[in-house]
């Protein structure tokens, strides 16, 4: 039987690597994929907790965290198309228009 | 066998996760992105969560995965010299840090909790789909209704956002008054 503290451990440290990736890349692209990696390391927690505690709520907030997922997706992908548009640039440190 | 499994989907998914973070190609990273999330979906099924198994590999690999490959190469992006930030050690180090703080915290923690209506012999009686079914449209209703709109609303805004500005005459003044 895996203890819980096998996935939660499991979670920080993908969790961990999604936000080094957040915080080092330079593609915006590649950031917003870090943030998919730190939304799986949360669900990988949500599920783990629904089945060591026997509730089927972790469960549903890891559907609705998929839902969000899509959404950020979405959105976020339609703004580095704009932004290529007008500055041919992907990196986070040349998108600096909002910065005095 | 329960831990060979759990041991195999843990070190492959960490290490596409280190690989999706590190590679310099953003398109090699999308596929070690793939890898990650086809082996967190292995992880589901060992915690016997199979619908949640076929909607991450269904919505996340099937539709998100192919929206960043899309939009990669639509904009048919250079391979860069430099794709870390300048001072990225001290993010790194940072990074570090927090994770074994968090894992020396996790190791202390006894984990108890108070355990729930769900057990496995109520799941077994109908199967785990039909029950999350039951718990989505009964007790998380309104939720699932929120979810729905707020889905409509970033389809709409993505569609807004990244439709093409209307082409405007240079000959014509832009501030032209209405007839």
């Amino acid at each position: 039987m895996i203890p819980l503290s096998a996935y939660v451990g499991l979670s920080a440290i993908l969790f961990m690597t999604g936000l080094a990736g957040v915080l080092i890349r330079r593609n915006f692209i590649v950031v917003l994929m870090s943030a998919e990696i730190m939304l799986n390391a949360a669900n990988i927690n949500l599920v783990a907790f629904s089945h060591y505690l026997h509730s089927m709520a972790g469960q549903m907030a890891a559907l609705f965290v998929i839902a969000v997922a899509a959404a950020e997706a979405a959105v976020g992908l339609a703004i580095i198309i704009v932004i290529f548009r007008g500055k041919m640039a992907t990196n986070v440190d040349q998108i600096n228009i909002l910065k005095w | 066998m329960m831990w060979l499994l759990f041991i195999y989907f843990a070190t492959v998914s960490i290490v596409a996760g280190v690989l999706t973070v590190a590679l310099r190609n953003a398109v090699y990273c999308a596929l070690a992105l793939l890898t990650l999330l086809l082996h967190v979906a292995g992880l589901f099924v060992l915690l016997n969560a199979e619908f949640l198994f076929a909607v991450q590999i269904i919505v996340y690999a099937g539709a998100i995965l192919i929206l960043y490959l899309f939009v990669l190469m639509l904009m048919n992006l250079k391979t860069e010299e430099q794709h870390l930030h300048k001072k990225y050690a001290f993010s790194l180090f940072a990074g570090v840090g927090i994770l074994g703080e968090l894992l020396i915290l996790l190791l202390q923690s006894p984990y108890g909790g108070a355990v729930g209506t769900a057990t496995p012999d109520v799941i077994l009686q109908t199967g785990p789909s039909h029950a999350i079914g039951i718990t989505m449209f009964s007790d998380y209703l309104l939720l699932f209704e929120v979810i729905g709109i707020f889905l409509l609303g970033a389809v709409i805004g993505a569609i807004v956002l990244a439709k093409t500005p209307p082409k405007t005459d240079p000959q014509e003044p832009a501030h032209s008054p209405m007839p």
